[in-house]
């Protein structure tokens, strides 16, 4: 269904259910939709599996929603950082669960879920801790690893500006998780600076085409 | 006496062909870049989506949008361009970068790199994209320091800490050397301050005459 331009952050993420599965754009604070995610955390869903490339920074944002206790499991590529402490200190104690996953196949199984690839083979990871349990086979000689999609039932994410279709540009490399998390979800919810006309946007410089859009607010 | 990190990283860039797409990992491998000069006709890419990266930014030039690996500040060069992080893990995963250089806390004769987990149980593990491109690029370049604080080589018969990749380094630059892995063993060049005798007697690693 088409996009739905929203009036405020809380109106864009009031679908989003207890112990739902959300995807969170950005890599570090670049492409990070804060607007969205302090709305989630008022919004009060919890049992959250949050799907992110790290995990939270500073006190703010994703960080927060750790820290309330609303997230049971995170899923990410590099959760330990300078300013991680949120994240670490719940790890250490066992309140919340990891799932750690090399970023390339973060990206390849979002991608997955967003093209309908039931699983794939990737030689990444192979014997190594986290391909332990995984099944593997021999290709053209080497050992690959089988990855299942990651699907979210919502995304979180940061664009530069939509039109009023939902069609989506980025800015620089705060593009990153932004255009394969639209595509993996069952609802897609991104904050932009600008929500521009129809027609405005060249749609030669369109990145995330408006199907995979469903609810836009301008923060 | 023995090389500083600058030099080590200037020996790794002075033996990266004209032209490679390289990916410089976060740590001490970022400090190639500041021995490879625009006639290198080098291309940096950084996994969270750019490549032509250049030079850490200053100043106005600080732009939150536009960030490393490492989420420091840098800027971009003319011939540019930006793409999203599945694109930019395909590039690296379907062998399209030339050169990957990564640290490491162990690298074994055969070539397996352990470089994200020390396996300490209160460690709060982080792999990020090493995987991906110890795995992906054409060639891996292993930038450290050869011996551990407690003396201890990090060039190894096997890794005793979590593997990152198997048999995937093929040069591993260090401080008192550089070691070629090859397929019938470890070659040691370029000696630093060391006789080929004290480091053969350091080492575990059974070493080839160059």
């Amino acid at each position: 269904m088409s996009a739905r331009i929203c009036g405020t952050a809380a109106e864009a993420v009031a679908e989003v259910a207890d112990g739902a599965t959300v995807l969170v754009g950005g890599f570090g604070m670049a492409g990070m939709p804060v607007g969205l995610v302090d709305a989630l955390l008022e919004q009060g869903a919890s049992e959250l599996t949050v799907v992110s490339n790290n995990a939270g920074n500073g006190d703010t944002g994703l960080a927060a929603l750790l820290a309330r206790g609303r997230v049971r499991k995170v899923v990410c590529s590099f959760p330990r950082q300078s300013d991680s402490w949120v994240f670490d200190d719940l790890y250490r104690s066992g309140r919340v669960e990891l799932e750690l996953v090399p970023q390339g196949n973060l990206a390849e199984r979002m991608r997955a879920a967003g093209a309908g690839i039931g699983a794939f083979f990737t030689p990444t990871g192979a014997g190594t801790q986290l391909a332990e349990g995984k099944e593997t086979r021999e290709i053209d000689g080497r050992t690959h690893v089988l990855e299942h999609p990651i699907r979210g039932d919502v995304a979180l994410i940061a664009a530069h500006r939509a039109d009023r279709k939902g069609n989506l540009t980025y800015r620089k490399t705060a593009r990153n998780f932004g255009p394969v998390m639209a595509t993996a979800a069952r609802h897609t919810v991104v904050q932009v600076g600008q929500v521009v006309e129809v027609g405005t946007l060249d749609p030669e410089s369109v990145v995330t085409p408006g199907i995979y859009v469903d609810r836009v607010v301008s923060l | 006496m023995s090389l500083s990190r600058d030099q080590i990283a200037a020996r790794v860039a002075n033996d990266i062909p004209h032209g490679a797409y390289v990916n410089l990992g976060i740590g001490q491998p970022t400090s190639v870049a500041d021995h490879l000069p625009p006639a290198s006709g080098v291309v940096l890419h950084t996994e969270n989506g750019l490549l032509n990266m250049g030079p850490a930014a200053r100043g106005e030039d600080i732009d939150e949008d536009l960030i490393n690996a490492g989420k420091q500040p840098v800027t971009e060069l003319p011939g540019s361009s930006y793409f999203d992080s599945a694109d930019s893990f395909a590039m690296m995963r379907g062998g399209h970068l030339d050169v990957c250089v990564l640290g490491a806390f162990q690298v074994s004769a055969e070539g397996d790199l352990a470089n994200w987990h020390t396996g300490a149980p209160d460690a709060v593990p982080a792999v990020g994209g090493a995987m991906d491109l110890a795995t992906g690029a054409r060639s891996v370049f292993v930038m450290m320091t050869l011996f551990a604080r407690d003396g201890a080589p990090k060039l190894v018969p096997r890794c005793t800490y979590p593997l990152t990749g198997i048999g995937c380094v093929d040069r591993v630059y260090t401080d008192v050397a550089t070691f070629e892995l090859t397929a019938d063993g470890v070659v040691a060049r370029d000696l630093v301050g060391i006789t080929p005798t004290e480091l053969a007697q350091r080492l575990e690693v059974p070493l080839l005459t160059a």
